[in-house]
């Protein structure tokens, strides 16, 4: 059971306002990628966020174009964990494929608020927030061993031995 | 018990599962892995992963399409690097500048059969499910994976059922059906979706038109799209095959998460007007605006079928702007050359070019100058798809652009057919 600060989202939140394009091809490095998380949509984000927080959003988060910066920006922020009522289906690819663990969840956003506290319980799968409890949807182990690895490249590095490079 | 969407039947299949429901996560191994000219890219991503080889290079494709012949020594570099890669992992299918478009290819060489599961780097992929296989596109760090381990985790989407009844009236076409859906549910109306069509209207579809279709639902959200198969689909398919096959239908009572019908008999010419495929009207609201291009080709349009539409409404007449016709592949261009459509074209004054994706996102053969209108028979037409932010894109059916080209301006193909 691990304790989480949210913050709270809307419905169809964009991959441009997560990170904007404009940023796509000059901004390199974990730390800049992650000082432009949310920019449009949330200035206080960036400044506020610490590492284990996590997003509640409403439905088709993550819409738009499937650049991956729109995942490894959150990542680099140190959030582990992103809900949503639903994803868009590049964006929930994305995620596992990057090590953030994307969770589809219907209820959860209308009974929090940014800053309040929920319980995570990944080994039973279960959400605790607002004296509720929400579950998970169990992750197949192959998925899980890519979260668990920091996502698909490492993974199969790890797998296939980093001799090979 | 609930019976099984076609989504579930087919990724249950390829995770040798008992069954799956939407929402299940499973270990796919595709029948068949396809990537273009994008395979210099993912070969260094799949070097930084360190797999010796690739795991089954027979279930590999590659397909030079995208900027055939190359247009700079850039492209000819990058199409150099793919064929020596080809040659060290003993890729068989591999399909040489002019050979056509990859999904127009493999379907030709029925390297997918009905029942399977084909993954392709590239956005599209969905068109397989005009043969009833589920093929869906994968990023190229997934390529690279499946490449090194010959698998890939899907969620099973929800699914999507949709059921075509009538028939569709002259000049109309499977492109009017595809914008129409999308235009009245929008961009993301079938998003993470198996879009299952259904229906009396299907059967009289032919095959070219079907894989309009699936091909169209990429720019619907679809992970994926299914027209259930019949004997001409088989028929089509039984020259080229080299395995057997057992196709999948769902189950009469499978659970759908959304269910709708559409009746093809009412419907009129549409067209999707810049910067997005689902800014969709009917034509009529649209004739008269000027285009200074038109360009019938494509992974949607491109096939026999588009190519007679356009001989039938150009014959007899002249173009009054540049036309580029781009047949799907090098079969499609024989065959049309063969039946006379390529001539008729010709002296209508059109220009053709080698098979392949051409203009279609911006690459060469038919790039707008900005502020220069297309008319395109593709299916994507968002601000700067053709190359230059600048220029608009329209989508219409192969009957709708040829009679723009003869205008010079968008214009309705009845009045050109008898
Ligand atoms: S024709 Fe266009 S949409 Fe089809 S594969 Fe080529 S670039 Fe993609």
């Amino acid at each position: 059971m691990s304790e989480h600060r949210v913050w709270v989202y809307g419905d169809h939140v964009n991959t441009d306002v997560i990170f904007p394009g404009k940023y796509t091809y000059t901004l390199k490095t974990p730390d800049e990628i992650a000082a432009h998380a949310l920019e449009d949509l949330d200035p206080a984000f960036a400044v506020g966020v610490q590492p284990g927080d996590v997003i509640v959003a409403g439905r088709n988060w993550g819409c738009g174009s499937s650049r991956e910066q729109a995942v490894t920006a959150l990542k680099y922020v140190g959030v582990p964990v992103l809900i949503a009522e639903s994803f868009s289906g590049l964006y929930f690819r994305n995620c596992i494929n990057q090590g953030i663990l994307p969770v589809v969840c219907s209820g959860l956003r209308d009974v929090v608020r940014t800053g309040d506290t929920i319980m995570i319980d990944r080994l039973s799968g279960e959400i605790h927030a607002a004296g509720q409890v929400f579950a998970m949807p169990t992750l197949s182990p192959s998925v899980q061993a890519i979260l668990d690895a920091g996502g698909l490249v490492p993974m199969l590095q790890r797998r296939f031995g980093e001799s090979a490079r | 018990m609930t019976g099984y969407t076609f989504v579930e039947k087919a990724l249950a299949r390829a995770a040798g599962a008992s069954g799956a429901r939407a929402g299940d996560i499973l270990d796919v191994t595709p029948d068949v892995i396809f990537s273009h000219d994008n395979s210099a890219a993912i070969r260094r991503i799949f070097e930084k992963i360190g797999a010796p080889r690739i795991a089954h290079p027979e279930r590999v494709a590659i397909t030079l399409d995208h900027a055939v012949p190359a247009p700079t020594t850039q492209h000819a570099q990058n199409h150099a690097e793919i064929r020596q890669w080809v040659r060290e992992q003993g890729i068989r299918h591999f399909f040489e500048v002019g050979r056509g478009i990859c999904h127009q290819v493999i379907s030709e060489e029925a390297l997918v059969l009905p029942g399977e599961t084909i993954l392709g780097a590239d956005s599209h992929s969905t068109h397989f499910g005009w043969l009833g296989a589920f093929g869906m596109g994968v990023g190229r760090t997934e390529m690279a994976a499946l490449w090194a381990t010959g698998m890939l985790w899907i969620r099973v989407p929800d699914a999507m059922r949709v059921t075509l009844t009538g028939r569709l009236p002259f000049g109309v076409t499977a492109k009017d059906i595809a914008l129409r859906i999308i235009g009245d549910r929008g961009a993301d109306g079938g998003q993470y979706r198996s879009v299952e069509f259904l229906g009396d209207a299907l059967a009289s579809l032919s095959l070219d038109e079907r894989a309009v279709l699936p091909n169209m639902m990429a720019e619907f959200g679809a992970m994926s799209a299914y027209l259930p198969p019949d004997q001409a689909v088989f028929d089509y398919l039984e020259t080229n095959r080299t395995r057997d096959y057992t196709p999948l239908y769902p189950d009469a009572d499978a659970h759908y998460a959304d269910d709708s019908a559409l009746d093809v008999s009412l419907l009129e010419p549409q067209i999707a007007l810049p910067h997005s495929p689902d800014n969709v009207v009917t034509l009529s609201r649209a004739v008269g605006q000027p285009v200074q291009q038109a360009f019938i080709g494509t992974c949607t349009n491109g096939r026999l079928e588009d190519l007679c539409a356009a001989a039938a409404v150009l014959r007899g007449h002249k173009v009054h702007c540049r036309l580029i016709v781009i047949p799907a592949s090098a079969q499609v261009l024989l065959e049309a050359t063969r039946r006379g459509y390529i001539e008729t074209l010709l002296e209508a004054g059109a220009t053709i070019t080698t098979p392949g994706c051409g203009p279609c996102m911006g690459n060469h053969m038919g790039v707008p100058a900005p502020n220069e209108a297309t008319i395109s028979s593709g299916n994507r037409n968002f601000r700067g798809r053709m190359g230059t932010p600048d220029a608009p894109v329209y989508l219409a059916s192969p009957y709708v652009v040829a009679a723009s080209a003869i205008r010079g301006a968008i214009a309705d193909p009845r009045e050109f057919l008898s």
